[in-house]
């Protein structure tokens, strides 16, 4: 197996966009250190020899449970709505998704 | 422990039952206990006394015209503020919902209602209860009830300081790496995590939602037996719920260990600091005077538990906690356009160790090292469950240390994040197998402060665990009173 590369200010930054998070320039070096510590002591997991052994994504047999499709009552939609941070017309509203129209 | 106001939860419901304690009273007495400590424990986020005096005068009416409220008639229970109450803040002590009044009850909520018992508030926690001593919680931190400069374990650090200080005999909490019986052990009261699957987790805040799992505070065995009947028990609206008969665990309580098979772990034992591991042979020693057989035993694969779990919990979280986007609950920072909007919410309402386990999630699962990390902790995860398998072909339960050390000062393992993973070190492998297990106080450290013993079961092995953790209670009753 290739040797893993250590977890670096690059790998910091990537993740924290893919998380829809934004770091200041000391946060960044502060987090870095500190999770590079974590990501260290994970390798004694990761240099593990665990060929043939199955993952285990959960600790029951678990299927999938459906239940009878009968009509019951959901939430309240007001009570919902009344906890959104903007609801409109009995709706989420949210900023701009798409940019303008040209 | 600290002088309460309670014998215990089930002396209230009996009191209360038999109409020689009315509701309202024991009520007004957790009420005015939460009053005079909490403002130095700081163990409660909200006091819901509105509403508890409302329920406590149901409870007393249902008996004026001859109805039993239930098992836990009229006693007061503390909820982590991670288990949602209908109407009443449930924030997980994070900005991110701050204010955020939930439109449903959790399951254990209502079993909790229909068993009788009384909400009197919900508990600080370490933000989203990602921590190991509630230094974490967005609002400052909770103390220990017996030394204010402490800790008082984490996450659910409220829950197990309010019961430990006497203000109610019962709490719950959540424990997804040992969050309910860390602080149990530092706080001297019993703490237990089920078998994963035997309590719903509806309405329970995901964190990590294959190890995640509500477990009862108390201040005695037979309590935390009785809490756990009632919240147990399977639960349509959540699929990962078991569908079979809650273990009766209240009714073997007495029944002694005479030829209980225990196996002293080796790694639970030697990870611990000195004067906890001493209580721990003690502890085995009583058990072998009460007539188990117990023998040491090594599980090694155990030591890989900590960075398997570091890997796994947070790659969970940071898919859980994707929901946090402003949008339907909680905080809104506005921004010109939805994904700037999500980013300064996210950046805005989540504390730094929450930012942390998001970002170390997302590391773990992300390409190029999903298999390298996440792959391989989820292989890990099926050695430790083998581990735990050899082990009970010899053994009914398993005995070890619930924490490495009694409670530490507050402020000295916050500035390095493994240092503080590092309490988690005994209780993770139990929520990486689902298996259950629990902390029974037995005698104190070095310091003072209580020690907590940890017995482990196999999946399911509930009766048999609170078999041997009411032997222990006895011994160590028998001991120091």
């Amino acid at each position: 197996m290739t040797e893993l590369p250590p977890l670096g200010r690059d790998d910091v930054a990537h993740v924290a966009q893919l998380a829809r998070l934004a770091l200041g320039e000391v946060e960044l070096e502060t987090f870095t250190n500190q999770l590079a510590r974590v990501v260290e002591h994970a390798r004694d997991v990761a240099a593990l020899d665990v060929e043939g052994v199955p993952p285990t994504a959960h600790p029951l047999p678990v299927r999938n449970v459906l239940r009878a499709d009968d009509p019951r009552p959901g939430l309240d939609r007001a009570e919902v709505l009344a906890a959104a941070p903007v609801a409109e017309e009995g709706r989420f509203k949210v900023p701009r998704i798409v940019g303008e129209a040209p | 422990m600290t002088a309460t106001p309670f014998e215990s939860a089930l002396a209230v419901a009996d009191a209360v039952r038999r109409g020689e304690r009315t509701a309202r009273s024991v009520v007004e007495a957790a009420l005015e206990a939460v009053a005079k400590r909490d403002p130095e424990l700081h163990a409660f986020l909200h006091v819901a006394a509105d509403e508890a005096r409302a329920a406590a005068d149901a409870v007393d009416d249902a008996l004026r015209v001859g109805r039993d409220p239930g098992p836990l008639a009229g006693v007061p229970v503390a909820l982590k503020d991670n288990l949602c109450t209908r109407g009443i803040p449930t924030t997980c002590a994070s900005r991110i919902l701050a204010g955020w009044r939930p439109p449903y009850d959790a399951t254990v909520v209502v079993r909790l209602r229909d068993a009788g018992a009384i909400v009197v508030g919900k508990t600080n926690l370490d933000e989203f209860a990602m921590g190991s001593s509630t230094e974490n919680s967005c609002v400052g931190p909770t103390r220990h009830p017996m030394d204010p400069t402490r800790v008082p374990g984490g996450s659910s650090g409220g829950s197990a300081a309010a019961v430990g200080a006497g203000l109610v005999p019962l709490a719950l909490g959540s424990d997804t790496g040992g969050s309910v019986r860390q602080p149990a052990a530092l706080c001297g009261t019993v703490g237990m995590k089920p078998t994963y699957g035997l309590v719903s987790r509806y309405g329970l805040v995901a964190f990590a939602s294959s190890l995640d799992q509500i477990g009862p505070f108390a201040r005695s065995v037979a309590d935390a037996a009785l809490l756990l009947e009632v919240i147990a028990g399977h639960d349509p609206l959540d699929s990962t719920s078991l569908d079979r008969p809650v273990p009766p665990v209240s009714r073997s309580l007495d029944a002694g260990v005479e030829g209980v098979r225990v196996g002293l772990v080796d790694e639970l034992v030697g990870d611990a600091a000195p004067d906890v591991a001493r209580r721990v042979r003690e502890a085995a020693e009583a058990l072998t005077k009460a007539g188990a057989v117990v023998e040491e035993v090594a599980v090694p694969e155990m030591r890989l538990g900590l960075s398997a779990y570091y890997l796994i919990a947070p790659a969970e979280a940071s898919s859980n906690l994707a929901r946090y986007d402003g949008v339907r609950y909680g905080l809104r920072v506005d921004a010109p356009d939805v994904a700037a909007m999500n980013v300064a919410t996210r950046t805005a309402g989540f504390g730094p160790e929450v930012k942390r386990r998001i970002m170390l999630g997302t590391y773990a699962l992300s390409a190029g090292y999903y298999d390298a990390y996440y792959g391989k902790a989820q292989r890990v995860r099926t050695l430790i469950v083998q581990a735990f398998d050899r082990a009970y072909e010899r053994f009914d339960v398993l005995l070890g240390a619930t924490a490495p050390s009694t409670a530490f000062a507050v402020g000295e393992r916050t500035a390095d994040p493994l240092t503080m993973y590092m309490s988690d070190v005994c209780t993770i492998p139990s929520n990486l197998a689902g298996h259950p297990a629990m902390s029974v106080p037995f005698g104190a450290g070095d310091d003072g402060l209580p020690v907590g013993v940890q017995v482990l079961a196999p999946a399911l092995g509930e009766v048999r665990m609170f078999q041997v953790a009411a032997a222990l209670e006895r011994a160590a009753k028998a001991r120091w009173g």
